[in-house]
C-alpha cells in the first residue's frame, strides 16, 4: 500500500534524523459486513487498536462478499492488496489455489511471535477451512448454519404441539395448516446451501467425490446420486401445487414470506436472527433442520456458511506480526462471545461458547444455541466437513437456475439434479485446467 | 459542392484542438477494447498468477454453449420489447402533451422526471412494487386473480425488467418526440384539418411520417440502451433468474467476470458484444436510413 510505504519512508527519515520514533504500522482489512455488522467490525478493530501501540487496523467496507473478494483480487493484480480480506466460504477453493498470493494462517501464526493453538476453534468450523492434513488456511470469523425458523403462533393455531423434526412431520404440519385455511407451510432461502449441501451433510451423504473436493482438484459433483434427495425435492416441487411450499427467490429474498406470516416455517441461516427479531410480529423460534427418515436414522452434523479472513502476501514481514496479533485478539473469548450474541453467528471457539453459557445468554434467548448444537452434533465425517469446489460461486448459480426450473414445473427433480451436476462438473474441469 | 477549406495560421493548432478528443477515445475506448481482445485469447486464474494462451478456445466454448445462444434470444426479445414499449408509450404521451394548451410545462416536467432515476434504483423501485409478498402491484394483480411470482415464473420476471427498463426510457423518448412534433410546421396540420382530416388521420399521414427521423434515431438509442445500460436493472431485480430466463448478454459478461472470475470467457463475450454493436449500428444506418425522410 502506498500509505504504508510512505509511512515507512517517513519513519526511516525520522530514524535517520537520530530521533527514534515508534511509527504505527497500518494493517488494511477489507470486509463485507454492512450496516450493524459493519459497526461491530469497527468496534473490534478499535478495541484492538486501543489494546496496543505498534499496529493500527484499518477496516474498510468493500460491498457484499462477491464484490469484496473481486476488489481484493483486482487489487492484488495491481499490487495494491490489503493485508486481510474477508472471503465467503465458497471462495475457499479459489483462494487456496492461489499459491503465492495468500499466506496460510497456520504459517502466519507459527512465524509470528505469539502463543496460538488451532484446537481452540470448533471442529466443524475448523475443518471447513483446513487442508486435508488439518492445517488452518484462513481465520474463521463469521460462521452460521441453516436452521428451521418457525412461527409459533401459526403452529399453535393449527394444533401442532411439537416443531417438526422430520420431513414427514413437515408435510403433516402442512396438511394441518391447510385444514385451518393456511396455505404456505414452509419456504427456504440459499437453496443450494440449505437444501442440497446441508441436506447431504446432515444425512452423511457425499456432495462430490474426493472427500467433497477436499482431497483433490479432480472432484466431481454427485448431488444427483442421492435418491432420498431426488425424492424429497420432487415431493417439495409437487407441493407447490396446493401452496404447501412457496418459492421466494434466491439468497435471503424469501425472508418476507416468513416475517409477514405467509409461510409458517422457513429454513435459512441462523444469522437471520437479528432481522427476524426486528421484523416479526409473532412468537418465533429456531429448531434443528428436519431429518429425512428414508435416508438416515439420526442427523450427522450441518455445515457452515459465512466467511473467514484470508491473509494476502506481498507486504513487509513486520506487518504480519500485527496481523497475527489482531487475529489473536479477535479469537479472545470475550470478543467472540460478544460478536456471537449480538449477530446470531456461531461462536467460533469453544471458549466463547462456554463463556456465553456462563453468562446465561441461552436461557435469556432460548434457541440461539441451535446452530452450534447442529454443528457440533457429531465429529464431522468426510461427507460433513464442508466442501471445496472451484468456481463454486457459479455452480451455486447453476443450482439456483436448475431448481427454479424444477419449482416452476418445467422439469423433474431427477432432471434438475442431473443437469446441475453436469453443468457444475464442466466448471470444475475448467477450474482444474486453469489451476494445474 | 465545393469542400470548404479552413486554414489555420499555425500548423499544429488543429492537432492540438482534436487532441483531447483523441486522448479520450484512446483512454476510454481503444485501450480497454484492446485489453478485452487480448484477454479473450488467454486463460488465466483469478489472481493472474498463471496465464496461458488458448487461441480462440474461449470463443469456441461460448458458441458451443446452448445457454449462451439462449441468452442471445433473450437479449433480442428483451431489447425489442423495451424499445417498443418505451417508444410507444412516449409517442402517445408526446402527442397528447403536444395538444395540451394549459399547464403544458407542468405536464412535460412531470413526464421527464423518471429519467433522473438511475437504472439500479429504478430496478429496486419496481422490485418493491412487484414483490410477490409485500408489493402493492402484486397485491393488486392478486385481487384480479393473477398470482404474480417473478421468482418462479420466467414470463413475470421478463415483464418486470422490461417495465423497469422502459419506464425510465419513456421520459427520454418523450422529450425527443415532443421536440419532433413541435418542429412540424403548424400550417401543414392546419391545412389538412381544413381539408377535413381528423386528428387520427392527421397523425398517421402527416405527423408520423415527419417524425420518422426522430423515431429512427430513437430506435438506435433505445436498442443500445437495452443492450448495454440495463445491467443494473437485471442485477437489482432478478439476478438473471428464474432459471436463465432474464440473463441478457451484458449481465452474463458481468457475472462471468465478477462473480465467476472467469476473465477469458468474459472478455470473449465483450468482444462478441462489441462486434454486435458495430454491426447493428452499421446495418441500421446503411439500410434504414434510406427509408427515412429527413
Amino acid at each position: 500500500m502506498t500509505l504504508t510505504r510512505s509511512a515507512t519512508a517517513i519513519a526511516t527519515l525520522m530514524a535517520l534524523g537520530a530521533t527514534p520514533v515508534a511509527a504505527q504500522t497500518e494493517i488494511q482489512f477489507w470486509h463485507a459486513m454492512g450496516g450493524a455488522l459493519g459497526e461491530k467490525v469497527e468496534e473490534i478493530a478499535t478495541g484492538f487498536n486501543e489494546s496496543q501501540d505498534d499496529f493500527k487496523v484499518v477496516p474498510t467496507y468493500k460491498g457484499n462478499y462477491t464484490e469484496n473478494m473481486t476488489a481484493a483480487i483486482a487489487a492484488f493484480r495491481a499490487g495494491e492488496q490489503p493485508h486481510i480480506v474477508q472471503v465467503f466460504e465458497v471462495g475457499t477453493a479459489t483462494m487456496m489455489a492461489a499459491e503465492g498470493a495468500v499466506k496460510p494462517v497456520h504459517a502466519l501464526m507459527e512465524n509470528a511471535d505469539i502463543d496460538w493453538n488451532a484446537d481452540a476453534y470448533l471442529p466443524a468450523v475448523r475443518s471447513y477451512y483446513s487442508t486435508p492434513e488439518g492445517k488452518l488456511l484462513s481465520l474463521p470469523f463469521n460462521s452460521s448454519t441453516p436452521v428451521l425458523w418457525y412461527n409459533a403462533d401459526l403452529l399453535e393455531q393449527a394444533g401442532i404441539d411439537e416443531v417438526p423434526s422430520t420431513w414427514d412431520e413437515m408435510f403433516a404440519a402442512g396438511e394441518a395448516l391447510q385444514e385451518t385455511g393456511h396455505d404456505c407451510a414452509f419456504s427456504f432461502g440459499w437453496q443450494s446451501w440449505v437444501m442440497i449441501e446441508n441436506y447431504l451433510a446432515w444425512h452423511d451423504a457425499p456432495i462430490g467425490t474426493k472427500e467433497n473436493g477436499f482431497a483433490r482438484l479432480d472432484t466431481e459433483l454427485v448431488i444427483d446420486e442421492s435418491e432420498s434427495l431426488t425424492d424429497l425435492l420432487q415431493r417439495i416441487a409437487d407441493s407447490t401445487e396446493d401452496g404447501t411450499f412457496k418459492y421466494g427467490g434466491r439468497r435471503g429474498d424469501s425472508l418476507p414470506l416468513f416475517t409477514s406470516g405467509e409461510c409458517a416455517m422457513w429454513m435459512n441461516s441462523s444469522a437471520y436472527y437479528a432481522s427476524i427479531k426486528d421484523q416479526a410480529e409473532f412468537e418465533f423460534g429456531q429448531s434443528m433442520l428436519p431429518l429425512n427418515t428414508d435416508a438416515a436414522d439420526a442427523p450427522q452434523n450441518s455445515i457452515i456458511g459465512g466467511a473467514t479472513l484470508w491473509v494476502l502476501d506481498g507486504h513487509d514481514d513486520g506487518d504480519y506480526q500485527g496481523v497475527a496479533e489482531f487475529f489473536d485478539y479477535m479469537s479472545q473469548p470475550e470478543v467472540q462471545a460478544d460478536w456471537h450474541q449480538s449477530t446470531g453467528y456461531v461462536p467460533i471457539t469453544t471458549a466463547a461458547y462456554e463463556l456465553s453459557q456462563e453468562q446465561g445468554f441461552y436461557e435469556e434467548e432460548p434457541g440461539t444455541d441451535t446452530a452450534i448444537k447442529q454443528l457440533s452434533l457429531n465429529e464431522p465425517t468426510a461427507n460433513s466437513s464442508g466442501l471445496r469446489f472451484g468456481n463454486f460461486v457459479q455452480i451455486r448459480d447453476i443450482i439456483n437456475e436448475e431448481l427454479e426450473d424444477l419449482w416452476a414445473g418445467n422439469q423433474s427433480a431427477a432432471e434438475a439434479l442431473e443437469n446441475a451436476a453436469d453443468r457444475g462438473n464442466d466448471l470444475l474441469r475448467e477450474f482444474e485446467d486453469s489451476n494445474s | 459542392m465545393r469542400t470548404k477549406k479552413v486554414t489555420f495560421r499555425h500548423r499544429w493548432l488543429p492537432y492540438l484542438l482534436v487532441a483531447p478528443q483523441i486522448a479520450i477515445t484512446l483512454v476510454f475506448f481503444i485501450w480497454p477494447a484492446s485489453q478485452a481482445l487480448y484477454q479473450s485469447v488467454l486463460r488465466q486464474d483469478a489472481f493472474g498468477l498463471k496465464t496461458e494462451f488458448v487461441g480462440l478456445a474461449n470463443f469456441a466454448k461460448l458458441f458451443n454453449d446452448p445457454l449462451y445462444l439462449e441468452s442471445f434470444v433473450t437479449t433480442v426479445v428483451y431489447s425489442a420489447m423495451v424499445a417498443g414499449l418505451s417508444m410507444g408509450v412516449a409517442l402517445v404521451l408526446a402527442v397528447m402533451a403536444d395538444r395540451v394548451v394549459r399547464q403544458a410545462t407542468t405536464y412535460r416536467t412531470l413526464l421527464i422526471w423518471p429519467y433522473a432515476v438511475a437504472p439500479a434504483v429504478a430496478g429496486v423501485l419496481w422490485w418493491f412494487l412487484f414483490n410477490p409478498t409485500i408489493g402493492i402491484a402484486a397485491y393488486a394483480l392478486d385481487a384480479v386473480g393473477y398470482d404474480w411470482n417473478h421468482y418462479q415464473d420466467g414470463g413475470d420476471a421478463m415483464t418486470l425488467i422490461v417495465i423497469a427498463a422502459a419506464w425510465r426510457q419513456v421520459s427520454y423518448n418523450f422529450l425527443f418526440f415532443l421536440a419532433g412534433l413541435q418542429a412540424i410546421p403548424r400550417s401543414l396540420t392546419e391545412a389538412a384539418a381544413i381539408d377535413g382530416a381528423g386528428p387520427v388521420k392527421r397523425f398517421w399521414t402527416i405527423q408520423l411520417p415527419l417524425l420518422s427521423p426522430t423515431a429512427f434515431f430513437l430506435v438506435v438509442v433505445n436498442v443500445v440502451y437495452a443492450f448495454f445500460e440495463t445491467f443494473g436493472i437485471v442485477h437489482a431485480t432478478t439476478s438473471g433468474g428464474p432459471g436463465n430466463d432474464t440473463v441478457i448478454l451484458v449481465y452474463k459478461v458481468w457475472r462471468d467476470a465478477f462473480e465467476g472470475l472467469n476473465l477469458g470467457s468474459s472478455a470473449a463475450q465483450s468482444v462478441v458484444l462489441m462486434v454486435i454493436v458495430i454491426a447493428l449500428t452499421a446495418i441500421q444506418f446503411r439500410y434504414l436510413e434510406n427509408r427515412v425522410e429527413y
